[in-house]
């Protein structure tokens, strides 16, 4: 019997998000210097680096919050091309709301407090366009069952709700409109060990599920442990390394990623 | 040359209290606000022998409006003999030698709290109502600056959350007044505190509506024929009040809008809200003659 394999050929992907060479400083501090980055479609990116290496701008960057000096972003999706850091107002909040999700560490930034939960995943199809009642409705009670909140809380407020909850449905917001690529701003700190771990168990099943291109950002190295594929080391507003993530953790090459693994384990 | 012969004589105040230069500031924001229907126009609001907040918008726009053969009348909750009707009525008439009058359809001036009057009204009248509150974005947006952003962008998603959430809380919108409504496809606007039973009577109007507030120093207009939507979900309809079956204890007049009046045994009694209807309803009962013109709803409903 003979085996018949393919020929052997280049598999050609290109990265989803792309950001190249971006600068970013206020006042006399240079807060993100020349940094470049990119994902694949269904791939997780982890960033870590200490308080004030610039890796929450470029987060936000990367959500077209901030808009740097220099530099470019491009997504690779149908109808979009060009530096998005060029595009209008209208169309740059457009494009956030549909293809980008975001979870903020302080849940205060991605939600309307005093409006109801499922409210607030609703909102995101509201801009987005959508007028059926019973669409949004339903929307959102899925979006929040996807990412394990409790529906029989359904409509409490979110601050009334405990902070593991609080990000639950900042999570269901993000990923109400199935974006293309989930921001995560680290998403578990602030929350304790268990909480942590059912939050985390939930954003790795979501990943799963759904093959969501994810960008997250902690100084957790567990966390990034647990979810990225490729790490990203920061400091100073610099990258120092970036790897594999079992490559980083196993064999890190830079003396500041080498005591940040020490430190860790 | 002298500067004497240049200046007016001096005079103890100008026509219509307000002077020129304040007149015709409002005459530009008022067409400008015609230009972009539902639009808020800011204007330098004038100093009015009134207090800010009980309509001293309307009652600007009002003086500018106004020449010695325009007929005013003044509406306060529906009533024209209320306090604050009465006066404003009485001070326009005073500074500016109009006639006044009730009647909706003599009236070329129509300036209003609350209410649109329920006869319909036509191309050669003007309606201006008193607004406390401009912004519709205020309740989801405290920020101005970005509220001012959202309306340039037509950004109004957010006005539905406010309606997502009544649904959810009460199981119906319960928007009482001044119900966000879409302005020719384009500026959603709070038509002041207007019950939801006379939002449909701003769409494709005869008339044009002028809407001023006072105190926050806005203006903004329906012309007539302007689309008036009011923001609805595209599965849960507008309703309004459910008055249409309700018959007035005075006057016998039924299907209009009511004032509820609570009575001792803890049941209500209703009176039609719009004083002159009622007046005009007894007048034609009691054999004075039909005085009452067309209205807008009729047998308790809007047609389409």
């Amino acid at each position: 019997m003979t085996l018949t394999l393919d020929a052997p050929r280049i598999v050609e992907t290109r990265p989803l998000l792309e950001v190249h060479g971006v600068s970013r400083s206020y006042g006399p501090v240079k807060a993100v210097r020349n940094v470049s980055a990119h994902a694949y479609p269904g791939e997780v990116l982890g960033i870590v680096g200490e308080s004030g290496s610039g890796k929450s701008t470029l987060l936000r960057m990367m959500n077209l919050e901030e808009i740097p000096e220099t530099g470019s972003y491009t997504l690779d999706l149908p109808d979009l091309s060009g530096n998005l850091f060029e595009l209008d107002r209208f169309a740059r909040r457009m494009l956030c709301a549909t293809k980008i999700g975001i979870v903020y560490q302080n849940p205060h930034l991605g939600l309307l407090m005093k409006h109801s939960s499922s409210g607030n995943v609703a909102e995101r199809l509201l801009v987005a366009g959508e007028r059926s009642f019973a669409t949004l409705r339903q929307a959102a009670t899925e979006a929040l069952d996807a990412s394990e909140f409790p529906l029989d809380r359904l409509d409490a407020p979110p601050i009334e709700l405990s902070g593991g909850m609080q990000q639950r449905v900042q999570l269901a917001k993000a990923i109400a409109l199935e974006p293309a690529l989930l921001l995560l701003d680290e998403p578990t700190t602030g929350l304790d060990v268990s909480v942590q771990a059912l939050v985390l168990d939930t954003l790795k099943r979501l990943q799963q599920d759904r093959q969501i291109t994810m960008v997250i950002v902690s100084h957790d190295l567990g966390v990034i442990r647990t979810l990225a594929d490729r790490v990203m080391v920061m400091r100073r507003g610099e990258v120092v390394e970036t790897g594999l993530a079992d490559q980083i953790f196993q064999d890190p090459q830079h003396p500041y990623t080498q005591q940040l693994v020490h430190a860790k384990l | 040359m002298s500067l004497s012969t240049l200046t007016k004589p001096w005079e103890a105040m100008s026509y219509g209290f307000l002077d020129g230069s304040a007149k015709r500031e409002l005459r530009r924001k008022m067409l400008k606000s015609v230009a972009v229907p539902g639009c808020q126009m800011p204007y330098a609001s004038r100093e009015v022998p009134m207090a800010r907040g009980w309509g001293t918008g309307g009652l600007q726009v009002s003086l500018t409006l106004v020449n010695p053969q325009t007929c005013v009348k003044v509406i306060d909750q529906g009533a024209d003999d209320s306090v604050n009707a009465a006066s404003i009525r009485r001070f326009i008439a005073q500074v500016a030698g109009t006639p006044t009058t009730m009647d909706t359809l003599e009236a070329d001036l129509i300036q209003s709290r609350h209410r649109i009057p329920e006869e319909i009204l036509r191309e050669d009248q003007v309606l201006v109502l008193q607004v406390p509150n401009p912004e519709p974005l205020r309740p989801v947006q405290p920020n101005m600056s970005i509220a001012r952003q959202m309306h340039a962008d037509a950004d109004y998603g957010r006005m539905w959350l406010q309606l997502y959430e009544q649904i959810v809380r009460s199981g119906r919108v319960m928007q009482g007044a001044s119900y966000p409504s879409l302005v020719n496809g384009r500026h959603v606007m709070t038509p002041s505190p207007i019950p939801r039973w006379d939002v449909p009577k701003l769409h494709m109007a005869r008339h044009l509506t002028i809407l001023s507030a006072g105190r926050e120093k806005r203006i903004f207009a329906v012309p007539p024929y302007t689309r008036v939507e009011p923001l609805v979900f595209s599965d849960v309809p507008y309703k309004v009040e459910e008055h249409g079956h309700l018959t007035c204890t005075r006057s016998g007049t039924r299907g209009f809008f009511m004032n509820e009046i609570p009575q001792d045994d803890g049941s209500s009694a209703f009176e039609v809200s719009d004083s002159e209807w009622g007046v005009k309803t007894i007048r034609a009962r009691d054999g004075d003659g039909e005085s009452r013109g067309e209205t807008w709803y009729k047998n308790g409903e809007m047609p389409q």
